[in-house]
């Protein structure tokens, strides 16, 4: 079981160091986004890995918070970023729920144009 | 929200009410009737502070194509998975990849949020949009060969959702199915 | 130990090493990928399939019912909320323009006319207008430019 769980960390250690090469490098903030809940998942597994191994149960309640964490985390941040594509189509930066869609709003110029 | 009579109401936040207790369960992980008991009371609270709109739509499940739907979704995940990690390590890598769009037949709005949840799961296709009027989803598809595997894997969507309508959907939904492929041949 | 524990034992470690082995090719594409769709790709793979092997593993190896139905509660979420958060990163990284477009072999949203055409290419995508009320007419002057170019030169 030793060899294991040398083996199985190796593999979520360097999963999880290429994740925060992606999360320093990336480019834009959704991918930071990306990396980052892909970080998460990687953590909560080798937090799972490792409460398998020891047969140690004190950690299985961490992964529920971990899983729902991460989710909230990259809607709003997609929210977020979606929002800031809302405030400018409103114009005076008030909340109007969803941004409208990209179909509406280009159906909306071509009968503006003609 | 709109005034709706209350039993009706209480049938259609059933599931819910069902799902947070269920949920509630399995966070304490045994089962007693002390927490069922503070399950349903919770969920009552939660249901009265953050109300949902109800999920509209019957269903009916049949036990045999639900069983060749998990059992066909399992077998995916597990080989669109390994395609994924062969394109992540070998050395191909993902050079070419495709966005479509696929007219689904179903009529439904549970359905269709089955359809596009399974879609998503299976790694190497992600739904982008979901056009609600039209039916349209737009799919991105992380590697194609050429334009026969574009067809193909829209083919593919598509067997997808009649599976899916063949294991939840109505009488209805698996007629509109059927109506669905005869004017698609007609038109083809 | 009895055969059967052994068994189980080694089940549960080729779920583990397998979950293990597909978060480590999670990270690879994440790094190796072109685009935020391509990498969104890499990462939902962990989250359900390698996810999925690791609990698996756990409830074979963790003795006790509470552990295993909390390990089941924690894929049900998992298979649950990764689609929905991946739709909506995608569908903001598309309408941004977060997308390689030059490597896609057909694109048919933007075919059908659904091309968000407010906002210029994605950088600095990241940073919200200054002036929000200001911008919004900039970009689409802009815009408007780049399309009558595009249409002169082809």
């Amino acid at each position: 079981m030793i060899v294991v769980a040398v083996i199985a960390h190796a593999l979520l250690g360097s999963g999880a160091l290429l994740a925060l090469v992606r999360l320093a490098r990336g480019p834009s903030l959704l991918d930071r986004v990306v990396a980052t809940d892909t970080l998460l998942v990687i953590i909560s597994a080798s937090l799972a890995v490792h409460a398998a191994l020891s047969r140690d149960p004190t950690v299985v309640p961490v992964l529920v918070v971990v899983s729902l964490l991460a989710f909230v985390g990259s809607v709003s941040i997609a929210r977020y970023v979606g929002g800031m594509l809302l405030q400018s189509a409103t114009g005076e930066g008030s909340d109007v729920g969803l941004p409208r869609a990209a179909e509406e709003r280009a159906a909306e110029e071509r009968e503006a144009q003609g | 929200m709109s005034v709706e009579p209350a039993g009706s109401r209480l049938r259609h936040q059933l599931p819910l009410l069902v799902w947070l207790v269920v949920v509630w369960i399995l966070l304490w992980g045994t089962w007693s009737w002390a927490n069922v008991v503070s399950g349903v009371t919770v969920a009552l609270v939660v249901m009265l502070l953050l109300p949902l709109p109800p999920v509209v739509g019957a269903t009916r499940v049949r036990p045999l194509p639900l069983l060749l739907f998990v059992g066909h979704f399992l077998v995916d995940l597990v080989v669109s998975g390994a395609q994924v990690a062969w394109r992540a390590l070998g050395p191909g890598g993902a050079q070419q990849g495709a966005i479509v769009r696929v007219q689904l037949r179903v009529d439904s709005d549970l359905l269709l949020t089955v359809v596009a949840e399974t879609l998503s799961l299976v790694p190497g296709s992600l739904v982008l949009d979901l056009d609600r009027e039209s039916r349209l989803i737009s799919i991105h598809l992380l590697h194609v060969d050429d334009l026969a595997d574009v067809e193909r894997q829209k083919a593919d969507v598509l067997a997808t959702e009649e599976r899916i309508v063949r294991a939840f959907g109505t009488a209805e939904d698996i007629a509109s199915l059927e109506t669905g492929r005869l004017t698609g041949r007609t038109t083809r | 130990m009895s055969v059967l524990a052994s068994v189980a034992d080694v089940v549960a470690a080729g779920c583990l090493l397998a979950g293990a082995f597909l978060c480590l090719t999670a990270g690879v594409g994440l790094v190796r990928f072109p685009d935020v769709l391509s990498r969104m790709h890499a990462g939902t793979k962990p989250q359900v399939l390698g996810v999925l092997l690791v609990m698996v593993g756990g409830a074979i190896r963790l003795h006790g019912l509470a552990a295993t139905w909390m390990l089941l509660l924690v894929a049900a979420f998992q298979l649950i909320t990764a689609p929905v958060s991946a739709h909506m990163i995608s569908r903001v990284a598309y309408r941004r323009r977060h997308v390689r477009r030059d490597l896609l072999l057909v694109d048919e949203l933007s075919d059908a006319g659904g091309r968000d055409s407010v906002y210029r290419g994605d950088e600095p995508a990241d940073a919200p207008p200054e002036h929000p009320a200001q911008a919004l007419p900039e970009s689409r002057r802009e815009d408007q430019e780049e399309r009558e170019n595009g249409s002169q030169s082809s």
